[in-house]
């Protein structure tokens, strides 16, 4: 069974590698796009999937981490890679420790609440005061590029080099978060989804437990909005709005809670949902309205999937065998 | 600020917090009751809105007649609702109710595209309720925001009457605090269940109709009003009717001052109340059932 999974993530992986070879302009952005979006999925994953902590505002990191990208590059020049991505990455892990270190009093949906509370409180302050430039944003004239000893080694204002360092990116962030949990400390996040009274009950001081998770929740997300600020040149106030967070959360239920897979699943399935349904091609005058076919498939998902996506194939394998399903 | 102003500024709270108590009181009602997110409520305030301006000339325009015929379907699509969509969450963790209801949102909102279109339309207030009263010299305000209030207070007092003094109540409130016992004793709560939601969607809608003249009629008007209101559900404490009335009127008053007094941070003020009100008390200001 292991091996099985380990060939499927290695076949997504070779086909994430090779897409660029059959398709356009306009394939390579989507999919860098969604790859993106599948990186903040998987920063998600870490506090909803699998230390319980239902996170309603992880577009605070995605998006401060973007405003940090454009911020701190100079202005005619480059920025250098080395500095730039992990001093974005910082912004997202301090702005989400100060904010798991308040929220974390509290629970259930109050904790969701806070969350968004200091999700807005990010977001007002890019939105209104003279350091974020208002509602329109602020551009990035200069994409940063990573050099050693003079020689370029990556310039990120090519599709091309943006595409498979993002993709770089997520498999970074796959194999830390895989490697992490399987880890002592993984599973100790574990445990406190489970039950966090018998974990305290064992001697663990869960507090300082969650808290690690917040910050590395915020920098994975950080990554992704320095991807994302680099990949479109600009960032707005829309960035951190709670519809993203919540954008973010519907691809991690929609793919399966509870598997690193599922959430890279769901950011493609969301994604790829959203093409289909704004196909001409296919709907012809009901493109217009592809929220309704989204929103449909969204409602049938919850209804005939309960487990999410990563359900379907226990689902058919189950049935061919005609065994019962286990809970 | 002199005294004119004040006085208008004061009213303007207390109407922006009525209309939010309407939304979310049904909102927590759901939630503490049947233990369902649900993330669609401010849709039906959205439906409320474009009732209001889409019944009228089928009507023939009277506004009251618009209202009563909207309340009628409002309760047919909570019911149905209920049935086919809500009836079979009740089981599953929150996070799929989420998702649900979020699916439900996409939906509303294509669909009143579809109808309606997208364009923002007003809705003119009855004659009677037209015209406004002088407070001061230079200061008027409208009748009809004055109406607002007076509907959502004979609502909010109603709803204490039905919760607090009518069988129907009771078993609603038993309901809430053990299902399996009240099932037990021979109560449908399936049906309860059914009649709980249907009420919140037609207190959402009746919202909706209400203020439609003041805040005229626009695509999105759903999503704004939902995270607000499940800001006064979690201030107030979910499942409590007297928090969350508590709650929306705290809300309408920082949210209006705030915008008067501090114009640059008004957005920001509802945030760092909540945060604040629930760092200091982690369960909001009325724990359900105290």
């Amino acid at each position: 069974m292991m091996n099985g999974r380990l060939v499927s993530t290695l076949i997504g992986v070779l086909a994430l590698a090779l897409w660029p070879l059959v398709t356009g302009s306009f394939g390579v952005d989507l999919v860098t796009k969604t790859m993106i979006y599948a990186i903040v999925a998987l920063s998600l994953e870490l506090l909803v999937g699998t230390t319980g902590l239902v996170c309603f505002g992880q577009a605070a990191f995605f998006g401060l981490a973007g405003y940090a990208a454009v911020k701190l590059s100079p202005d005619k020049d480059s920025a250098s890679l080395w500095w730039l991505l992990p001093a974005c990455m910082a912004v997202g892990a301090a702005y989400a420790l100060f904010m798991g270190a308040l929220s974390l009093r509290t629970k259930g949906v109050y904790f969701i609440m806070v969350t968004l509370a200091f999700a807005q409180m990010a977001y007002y302050l890019v939105h209104d005061t003279p350091l974020g430039g208002g509602t329109d944003g602020i551009y990035l004239y200069v994409k940063p590029v990573a050099e050693i000893g003079g020689t370029l080694l990556l310039d990120l204002d090519k599709p091309m080099a943006l595409y498979y360092f993002v993709l770089g990116s997520l498999v970074a962030s796959f194999v830390f978060l895989a490697l992490l949990l399987r880890s002592r400390f993984g599973r100790a996040l574990a445990g406190v989804r489970v039950n966090e009274q018998r974990m305290r009950a064992t001697g663990f001081s869960t507090y300082p437990y969650k808290l690690a998770a917040f910050a590395l929740s915020g920098a994975i997300a950080g990554l992704g909005g320095f991807l994302f600020a680099v990949k479109d040149g600009f960032v707005n106030p829309e960035l951190l709005s709670w519809h993203f967070s919540g954008a973010v959360l519907i691809m991690i239920i929609l793919g399966g809670l509870g598997h690193l897979r599922g959430a890279v699943i769901g950011a493609f399935a969301f994604a790829l949902l959203q093409e289909l349904f704004k196909s001409e091609a296919v709907f012809g005058v009901f493109a217009k309205h592809w929220l309704l076919g989204l929103g449909l498939a969204i409602i049938a998902s919850v209804a005939l999937l309960p487990r999410g996506l990563i359900g379907v194939g226990e689902l058919l394998t189950h049935r061919l065998r005609r065994t019962p399903r286990v809970r | 600020m002199d005294l004119a102003t004040f006085l208008v500024q004061c009213l303007n709270s207390l109407q922006y917090g009525l209309l939010l108590f309407l939304v979310a009181s049904g909102l927590t009602l759901i939630f503490g009751i049947m233990g369902v997110i649900n993330l669609a409520h401010g849709s039906f305030y959205m439906i409320g809105a474009y009732m209001a301006y889409a019944l009228a000339p089928l009507v023939g325009g009277g506004f009251f007649v618009t209202l009563l015929l909207g309340l009628v379907l409002a309760v047919l699509l909570g019911y149905v609702l209920e049935w086919a969509f809500f009836s079979f969450l009740y089981q599953r963790e929150h996070l799929q109710q989420v998702l649900m209801t979020y699916g439900l949102i996409l939906v509303f909102e294509e669909l009143r595209s579809i109808v309606v279109g997208d364009d923002v339309h007003g809705v003119k207030p009855p004659d009677w309720l037209g015209g406004s009263i002088a407070l001061g010299d230079l200061m008027t305000y409208p009748v009809y925001r004055l109406f607002i209030s007076a509907v959502c207070l004979a609502l909010a007092a109603f709803m204490w009457f039905v919760l607090a003094r009518t069988r129907l109540g009771m078993t609603i409130r038993a309901g809430a605090s053990n299902r399996e016992m009240v099932q037990s004793l021979g109560i449908d709560i399936q049906f309860l269940y059914r009649v709980v939601f249907a009420a919140g969607v037609a207190i959402a809608v009746l919202a909706g109709m209400v203020a439609a003249p003041v805040s005229s009629v626009y695509p999105g008007m759903g999503n704004q009003v939902l995270i607000i209101c499940f800001v006064v559900v979690v201030i107030g404490g979910i499942g409590s009717i007297r928090g969350a009335l508590l709650a929306a009127l705290l809300i309408g008053f920082v949210d209006t001052f705030g915008k008067v007094v501090f114009p640059q941070a008004a957005g920001v003020l509802v945030y760092v109340l909540m945060a604040l009100i629930l760092l200091w008390k982690p369960d909001g200001l009325f724990k359900a059932g105290s």
